[in-house]
């Protein structure tokens, strides 16, 4: 929202104070201001009213005039002008040899063979409006050569204010509020709004209008005639455009100009149009032509203004088409009124259509103001046209009162909540300058909230505290640290264990951590050949692409190993990120927090891949929980899982998560020579198993015996689980120290490792031991290697 | 005799000149000064001799035997220097300005960045929270005082899913279960609640280089006795200024956020420039930074906190943001692409 200060100076007198300074201020104490702030007629000077005194056609150009202009300094001046409308006697903008208009200088300068010493100027390039149809024609009686700047308000500085920091302060959508903010910060009183007595019209006719609908709180309304004038004074445009609207008629200006000065929204109708007025909404869907020509789908939920049945206006939003002032108006019925803030919101996002009085509406304006409003347009309008008469009474229904809010408090929570002493007297003066009434009473404050303040904005002491700061300045705060007992902080387990997997995988095993999204991406998952499967999905995405969230990172994780295969010959990622499983019993999300691993080689076997996947997965284990692994298989689910070699991953009896290949369809999409294998964990699975403490073992003082053993089989687990049956004290651990396969028959090296830590073992008891074994396994059909 | 001894001594010489090796020079050894050696020998021979004869052949004998020993002695350092040489020479002078090779593992920037600010909240006393990314329109919205038809919804984008749930458009939405996780502590002991709760959240809106639909936040909170304005400025100055490493100024602007109350919009000085203005803070000096505020009464009393006793405040970071800012990185979907090229440079930052 643009904000000019002349406009602001209407009501507070700043004069003698930095306005920069205090928009500073303002944008630190109330809301936040744009960087660019305009200093508007700042690059005008030169520019005078001037008289045409003559106007003679170009010889040579249909277009140009030759014309001889009066500039108040007692000589005609020659000027060749392009201008459709000059005519003798006309004033006009005229810029002298010399003035500056923006970046151009004015000179004297040979036109189409005659010299022009100035040049007639548009309202455009005066830059007080975009009308560049013609030369300017000044209507006001002054004397040729009076400075444009003194004849018109040029000279102005304009400021954006941040329309989003405005959401909760309704008071803010008009200049006066903004005033009011200004005599505060400059510590100077705020004028009171000129505007006419409305009770002494209390005789005439009233109004006939019913409020229908609770989605209306307040409608006010008054009938005037004998409107004259069409065009609005030059000042009130250049305020307008300003603030970004352009002047159309008298009666739309006003209307802008008081929504701009006020913050409420004013429509006029054709009295024609509105003999009943009736606010209501209606039982079925229908189409309303609006003011702007557009024909909009009204439904059952959009609060309607209407002539007894037939709707002429969306409330809040914009009038229609059919009740719109026209030529042979003669009448017109003014509406200043107030709706319920969340219905107006919704209307105009259901309509696509959100205005500049929507806009307001949906912040809970006061309904105090609407009478207001209306005293003050007529104010203005009777100011300007004098011949204006009102026909009707001030009408007003009042629907909806909004309680009146009282606030109490000490001055002891306001330094408990400050942490900083703030006087009584800046309390007070701060309040009551925005308009709350206080009342002290020792400690005891005791605030009536101003009507404009309490739709919303202000219902509690924490509100009031805001007001006491804000103006005190957040700069002014002596900052101090807490006073606050010491207590032992300790980290969830959970967050311990992803800390430490990250650094293992990333240090220790150079994986690359990756984050990702977390719904399954159809048209990625179908380029390699992967389902989107069942799982919940979004209610209201727009892309179509991303519908259904993940139950798995694996195919995200295959989808960015896809999109890397250029990277590196060799690489590996990693995420700790979300899933969801479905949907629980109580009817939420099954969320779970996993760990994904993905590897990709060019270089090394499938095989060879996959070991080095499942040791790193064994040792961070190891590492975060002191605990060893072991493995099942698993039977392949999901389009990605290669059928074959798939293995659940159990800590402590309790499957943490799974590994396995990628599925060779999948694989090929990815690299047709590539192996790629992939983990995901269970992060909270994990953590729930209690980390084992270290269990040291005194190092034995005798030495330790080792035989190697190779057997033809196939599986580690047959021999390991064969010879572990027996339990043999003196067998300390069973190890592989090689594993061969000549592509037919596969053999397996185990290394028995054989000691006691009373005794040195005799050569005799070790191979009874083995003899044993070798006797046990056979009996499997497990056979030493020839 | 006295002739063999000359004999002996030219011969010696001789040979020693071609010794190359410590091998060679010890076999000359023996030769020479062993047991049956040459000069050995001719000691031996020394009995057959008249005692005249005697006294002049042992006086010169004895001279031989101690030039021999002494110039074996000196030629086996000799060969011990040429030897260590040969074995210092063997070995190449390697070429330094190879290039280097090797590999490293990387942390995501949103890891890094994350784990430095956990880092100087634990210091303070911080507890860090986990939170979940499925939530409900109560730990969002309700909750944080933001109910039904609240205009700040339409602030955020949300995605909401089939059974009413939604992906969490803010990390406030941790606040509430974070009250009523430590409530008991600070009720009966008086301990403040001090937690952050960094996370993933979600907007439902198209992307860019400069919007993402997934992106990080943490949220923190300290709620105790007598927690005031003053506390959160201090705060968040204290804890800017060791984020960024640097002493950090602050400036505080009226802010809305329903949860908090009073609310600003925090802003510090321009890292760039310092505060003199340049295009980086589009030449104002300060940078919007972060949202805080005091935690509003109708939160706290949510938690089932009673704001009469307890006041506390809040604040957000925008994780996302502060390591986009940290690495200079220009385009925010490159965070969630999984592109290696990008990622892998995060090998690990300064702890």
């Amino acid at each position: 929202m643009f904000i000019s200060m002349n406009w602001i100076s209407d009501f507070v007198d700043l004069s003698g104070l930095d306005k920069m300074e205090l928009i500073a201020k303002f944008s630190l104490a109330t809301a936040e201001v744009e960087n660019d702030i305009f200093h508007k007629g700042e690059d005008l000077s030169g520019v005078v009213v001037a008289e045409i005194k003559s106007v003679e056609p170009h010889p040579e150009s249909k277009k140009l005039h030759l014309l001889k202009v009066d500039a108040g300094d007692g000589k005609l001046t020659d000027v060749v002008c392009g201008a459709p409308n000059v005519r003798v006697g006309m004033k006009t903008a005229f810029a002298k040899v010399g003035a500056q208009l923006g970046d151009i200088t004015i000179a004297p300068r040979p036109l189409a063979g005659y010299e022009s010493c100035g040049m007639c100027c548009s309202e455009k390039e005066i830059g007080i409006s975009d009308n560049n149809d013609g030369i300017m024609d000044i209507l006001e009686d002054v004397a040729n050569g009076t400075d444009i700047k003194d004849l018109y308000e040029i000279d102005d500085i304009i400021f954006e204010v941040d329309n989003k920091s405005l959401t909760n302060r309704p008071d803010l959508w008009g200049h006066y509020g903004i005033a009011r903010e200004f005599a505060t910060i400059a510590k100077r009183p705020l004028k009171e709004l000129p505007t006419i007595d409305l009770s002494k019209y209390d005789n005439l006719e009233k109004i006939d209008i019913k409020i229908e609908d609770e989605l209306c709180q307040r409608y006010s309304s008054l009938k005037v005639e004998h409107v004259e004038k069409n065009v609005s004074p030059m000042n009130m445009r250049i305020r307008l455009f300003y603030c970004g609207m352009r002047g159309i008629n008298l009666l739309t200006d006003l209307t802008n100009y008081l929504m701009l000065e006020m913050g409420q929204p004013m429509h006029a109708f054709d009295s024609r149009k509105v003999e009943k007025i009736r606010i209501k909404r209606f039982d079925k869907p229908f189409t309303f032509t609006t003011l702007d020509g557009i024909e909009r789908n009204i439904d059952e939920n959009t609060l309607m203004i209407c002539n007894d049945n037939t709707p002429v206006a969306i409330a809040g939003i914009m009038g229609g088409l059919d009740s719109e002032i026209v030529e042979d108006t003669t009448t017109l019925t003014l509406e200043s009124a107030t709706f319920n803030a969340a219905s107006i919101r919704k209307s105009a996002v259901r309509l696509a259509h959100r205005t500049d009085a929507s806009a307001r509406y949906e912040k809970s304006l006061d309904p105090e103001m609407t009478t207001v409003a209306i005293a003050r347009f007529m104010k203005l309008l009777l100011d300007i046209d004098p011949s204006v008469q009102v026909v009707s009474a001030l009408t007003d229904e009042y629907a909806f009162h909004y309680p009146h809010v009282a606030l109490d408090f000490d001055k002891d929570f306001v330094d408990k909540y400050t942490g900083i002493e703030i006087t009584d007297e800046h309390i007070l003066d701060t309040l009551t300058a925005l308009g709350f009434k206080v009342q002290q009473e020792g400690k005891n404050f005791h605030v009536d909230v101003p009507s404009y303040r309490a739709t919303k904005d202000i219902s509690l002491k924490a509100d009031i505290i805001e007001e006491i700061t804000r103006i005190y300045g957040y700069d002014n705060f002596e900052l101090s640290t807490t006073n606050a007992p010491l207590y032992p902080v300790r980290m969830a387990e959970d967050k311990n264990v992803e800390d430490e997997i990250k650094d293992i995988l990333v240090k220790r095993f150079r994986l690359h951590e990756v984050h990702s999204y977390v719904w399954q991406y159809a048209d990625e998952y179908k380029k390699l050949g992967m389902e989107v499967e069942e799982n919940i999905k979004l209610a209201n995405s727009t892309n179509p692409n991303i519908e259904t969230l993940r139950n798995s990172i694996i195919p995200t994780q295959l989808c960015q190993v896809n999109y890397n295969t250029g990277y590196a010959t060799d690489f590996g990622i990693f995420e700790i990120g979300r899933v969801v499983e479905g949907i629980k019993e109580d009817g939420l999300c099954d969320e779970k927090k996993k760990l994904c691993i993905t590897l990709f080689s060019k270089t090394k076997s499938l095989e060879t891949l996959y070991f080095e996947l499942r040791d790193m997965i064994a040792e961070m284990v190891e590492d975060v929980r002191h605990r060893g692994l072991t493995y099942k298989k698993l039977e392949a689910t999901h389009s990605y899982e290669h059928p074959k070699n798939l293995n659940a991953l159990v800590l402590d009896g309790t499957t943490i998560g799974k590994m396995g290949v990628a599925h060779p369809l999948v694989s090929k999409k990815i690299d047709k020579k590539a192996a790629i294998v992939f983990a995901e964990i269970d992060i909270q699975s994990l953590s729930d198993i209690a980390l084992k403490t270290i269990e040291y073992v005194e190092p034995s003082k005798y030495p330790a015996i080792e035989v190697d053993l190779s057997f033809v089989a196939e599986k580690f687990a047959e021999i390991n689980d064969t010879i572990k049956e027996s339990a043999y004290a003196i067998l300390k651990k069973v190890g592989v120290a090689d594993v061969y396969s000549d592509g037919n028959n596969k053999s397996i090296t185990v290394r028995l490792l054989f000691g006691d830590d009373e005794r040195t073992l005799t050569h005799e008891e070790v191979q009874k031991v083995v003899d044993e074994i070798i006797e046990k396994l056979k009996n499997k059909g497990i056979n030493l290697k020839a | 005799m006295v002739d063999i001894i000359s004999e002996l001594s030219a011969k010696f010489e001789s040979e020693l000149q071609n010794i190359k090796n410590s091998e060679e020079l010890e076999n000359i050894r023996v030769s020479y000064l062993g047991k049956k050696g040459s000069v050995t020998a001719a000691m031996k021979e020394m009995g057959k001799l008249s005692v005249e004869e005697k006294k002049e052949f042992g006086q010169k004998i004895n001279v031989l035997k101690n030039t021999v020993a002494d110039k074996i002695a000196a030629k086996k350092d000799e060969i011990a220097a040429l030897e260590l040489q040969k074995e210092i020479d063997k070995v190449p002078e390697f070429d330094i300005s190879l290039p280097e090779n090797f590999d490293q593992g990387s942390f995501h920037p949103i890891t890094l960045v994350q784990r430095q600010c956990e880092t100087i909240f634990k210091s303070m006393g911080f507890t860090v929270e986990d939170y979940s990314e499925v939530v409900t329109d109560y730990e969002c919205f309700e909750s944080v005082n933001i109910p039904k038809y609240h205009p700040a919804r339409d602030m955020q984008d949300t995605y909401y899913l089939e059974n009413g749930q939604l992906l969490k458009s803010q990390t406030t939405a941790a606040q509430n279960a974070i009250y009523k996780k430590y409530r008991k502590q600070l009720i009966e002991d008086g301990t403040p609640i001090k937690a952050i709760f960094p996370g993933r959240c979600f907007r439902n809106e198209a992307t860019d280089a400069c919007h993402e639909n997934t992106f990080f936040q943490m949220e923190g909170v300290m709620v105790g006795k007598d927690i005031s304005i003053s506390n959160l400025i201090y705060f968040m100055k204290t804890m800017l200024s060791e984020v960024f490493r640097r002493d950090i100024k602050v400036r505080l602007r009226p802010g809305f956020f329903p949860f908090v109350e009073p609310g600003f919009e925090l802003d510090i000085n321009c890292l760039n420039c310092g505060g003199k203005g340049c295009p980086s803070c589009k030449h104002s000096g300060w940078l919007e930074l972060c949202p805080c505020g005091m935690v509003h009464p109708k939160v706290l009393e949510e938690g089932g906190i009673d704001p009469d006793k307890y006041t506390g405040f809040a604040f957000g970071l925008g994780l996302t943001r502060l390591a986009m800012m940290k690495y200079g990185i220009k385009d925010i979907r490159d965070l969630n692409s999984g592109n290696l090229t990008s990622l892998a440079q995060f090998t690990d930052d300064e702890k």
